[in-house]
């Protein structure tokens, strides 16, 4: 696998043809519905996400729009304890993990509250400050591997991403003590205004492994197949103690960077217009439709359900109340220094 | 009870931390068969194995940021920046990650590390390799910053600093590592984090110090003492929280105050102590808080450190000054 060209090893192409032999897992109804499911409701969520920002109900926020099925693949792959490290676009493999909609919306509306989900615990919250969060992950892998849980840190990051040392220098680190973390790059062709080809010469992101000697390969990101099968590899590497993976998924932002951002600065619509035709939810339902009944009655109850769900989560978000502004201090440390207990008691309650 | 430098009371701190808690673990570079270039791990990935005392490839970023993530883990992370001139890259991880992660997280997460760094002159090291930095570390939310000025204080803050359940960057004066010898127990015991120390009583002024600038100035006060000028030399140890309530009661006592460090003068630590006393001990100063620091330019190379670093003379022209005053 190390230094492969791409090779996007899709199973189903953007018109949900099956191009090879499917993995098991892709063979089950159940399981791809789940999948399918998963990706729209996280495509309804974004819009919901986007509409509440524009009505001035959150802040800002970075649409996962087209990517669905990379950080769907990704998390639908890992175990329970696996640790999950996103960076700031991955909210599918967040709710596929289990944190609500209600904690991301209260994240993204300015609360920290949102970082304390209810579950899974031992995930990171979203890393802002880019590719600063994949140092973490080998520290999680280390961890993982001195406990001797079996689990192993999957940190996930866009394309702009791998131009900055930290990713280095964390997937060297990762090599050459074999430790289990898996890096995904969600390659979605843009950093802010910076189109891939001006993030670097390389041919592939994938190849940027070989300098740390981890395999390194490159998925198809719009096929949720081929992202969780690649994953299912990397993750089985880990756990027989064969160390880190690299996976590169190729997708396209069809958002803008985020709702400050106006992507038509930089880039022309009709660049856009032909990455819509190779978007990852249609190819899956498709194959659904084609090979598994999925009905126009199953797509509109399912897209009736999202939207109940993700309104009532709103709806719960825009209930809250703030919290006091004393809880500024009430975990920066353990037990707070004088200094801190201070402030915190002069802020008082309100 | 042995005689111990202060680089080996780190070293029967941390062999003492790695006995007792199995979730310890040592890792930078070069700490393992070299065991340190100051020999403060020397010996300990020997004895307790190299899944525990570990050598990092060479990159402050992976041993700031590993620390982080093996902390979140339930590991006791304890590692090693080889010199205080190498850390400006592990400051991303401490100011953006280490000190905010308990918090970002309403305390769901926590990060229990502590990133050891030598710093400071004296040693005619090269170039690099003798800043104090320790404001711009003292300036992050969340973190703690200790200074040790002994053997013995060395021994007992790294415990405490390794037991404590927040990330503490614990600064050891490389100039102190081999300059004296005290009686060190290993007892086990840590001393409290958070507090100053009084290490002089004296009743006609305060002068503040940390790190290898404690000794100066206990130079400097013998001094002033055969002049019959009295000084109160307080040991901060602990740069972030500062014990602020220590410096005040000892001002509010003597009304005068000298601030020590090494560190350039603009922005230091010794203008947030001269602040706070200006804020709430205005009317116990019988002269104006003075401040006797390094220089506002790059630390020089080895040939002009000696004319860089706050030295006896220094402390006592401020206290000439200060007793002058009023």
């Amino acid at each position: 696998m190390t230094g492969n060209l791409p090779d996007c090893s899709a199973f189903l192409d953007a018109k949900g043809q099956v191009l090879r032999e499917l993995p098991d897992f892709a063979r089950d109804a159940e399981t791809l519905i789940t999948l399918y499911s998963m990706m729209v409701k996280t495509r309804v969520f974004d819009a919901k996400a986007i509409a509440l920002q524009r009505t001035g109900r959150l802040g800002t926020y970075g649409s996962s729009l087209g990517q669905e099925a990379i950080s769907v693949g990704v998390a639908s792959a890992m175990s329970e304890a696996d640790v999950f490290l996103p960076s700031f676009r991955e909210h599918g493999g967040q709710l596929w993990r289990g944190v609500s909609m209600e904690e991301l919306l209260l994240y993204w509306g300015g609360d920290e509250r949102g970082n304390d989900f209810a579950g899974p615990r031992q995930d990171f919250p979203v890393c802002i400050p880019v590719a600063s969060h994949f140092p973490h992950a080998a520290g999680v892998g280390l961890g993982l591997a001195h406990k001797g849980t079996g689990g192993v840190a999957v940190a996930i990051a866009g394309d702009g991403a791998t131009s900055k040392g930290d990713f280095y220098e964390a997937m060297n680190v990762v090599g050459v003590w074999e430790l289990p973390a898996v890096f995904v790059i969600n390659n979605n062709q843009w950093a802010i205004s910076m189109p891939r080809a001006e993030q670097t010469r390389a041919e592939t992101l994938a190849q940027k492994a070989v300098a740390a000697g981890l395999p390194g390969e490159v998925v198809d990101g719009n096929d949720v197949i081929a992202v969780r099968e690649a994953t299912n590899r990397a993750l089985d590497r880990a756990r027989a103690g064969q160390g880190g993976t690299l996976i590169e998924c190729l997708s396209y932002r069809l958002s803008d960077h985020t709702t400050a951002d106006d992507a038509s600065r930089y880039r022309e619509d009709a660049e856009v217009s032909r990455h819509w035709k190779t978007e990852p939810l249609v190819r899956l339902r498709t194959h659904l439709v084609a090979e598994h009944g999925w009905s126009k009655d199953d797509e509109e109850a399912l897209l009736r359900d999202s939207r109940t769900e993700t309104e009532a989560a709103a709806e719960r978000y825009l209930a809250m109340s703030p919290q006091p502004a004393r809880a500024m201090f009430d975990h920066l440390y353990a037990t707070a220094p004088p200094d801190i207990a201070a402030l915190a008691k002069e802020m008082g309650d309100g | 009870m042995a005689d111990l430098t202060m680089v080996e009371a780190i070293r029967m701190a941390l062999s003492r931390a790695l006995e007792d808690d199995p979730d310890v673990i040592i890792f930078g570079e070069d700490v393992g068969i070299d065991g340190g270039v100051f020999r403060a791990t020397d010996g300990l990935m020997q004895r307790f194995g190299a899944a525990r005392v570990r050598d990092t490839p060479l990159s402050e970023t992976v041993i700031a940021g590993m620390a982080v993530g093996a902390a979140t883990q339930g590991l006791r992370p304890v590692a090693e920046i080889q010199f205080m001139g190498f850390l400006y890259s592990a400051i991303d991880q401490l100011a953006n990650h280490a000190g905010r992660l308990r918090n970002r997280t309403r305390g769901r997460l926590s990060c229990p590390m502590v990133l050891r760094a030598p710093f400071g002159g004296g040693v005619k090291a090269p170039e690099h390799h003798s800043e104090s930095m320790e404001a711009m570390l003292a300036h992050i939310p969340g973190l703690r910053v200790i200074v040790p000025s002994t053997p013995a204080r060395a021994y007992g803050l790294l415990l405490a600093a390794i037991r404590d359940p927040d990330p503490v960057v614990f600064l050891e004066p490389k100039r102190l590592y081999r300059a004296l010898k005290e009686p060190v127990a290993n007892d086990g015991i840590a001393l409290t984090l958070d507090c100053a120390l009084v290490v002089r009583d004296g009743s006609d002024l305060t002068i503040i110090a940390w790190g290898a600038m404690v000794a100066e100035v206990g130079r400097a006060a013998d001094a002033l003492a055969e002049r019959g000028i009295s000084s109160e030399v307080i040991d901060l140890s602990s740069l972030k929280p500062i014990d602020r309530s220590a410096v005040r009661a000892s001002v509010q006592k003597t009304g005068r105050c000298i601030i020590v460090h090494e560190a350039p003068l603009t922005a230091g630590l010794g203008a947030e102590i001269a602040a706070d006393l200006a804020e709430h001990c205005l009317t116990s100063l019988l002269a104006p808080v003075v401040r006797v620091t390094g220089y506002d330019t790059v630390m020089p190379y080895a040939q002009l450190e000696d004319r860089y670093m706050p030295d006896a003379a220094r402390i006592q022209a401020a206290a000439q000054h200060v007793m002058e005053f009023a």
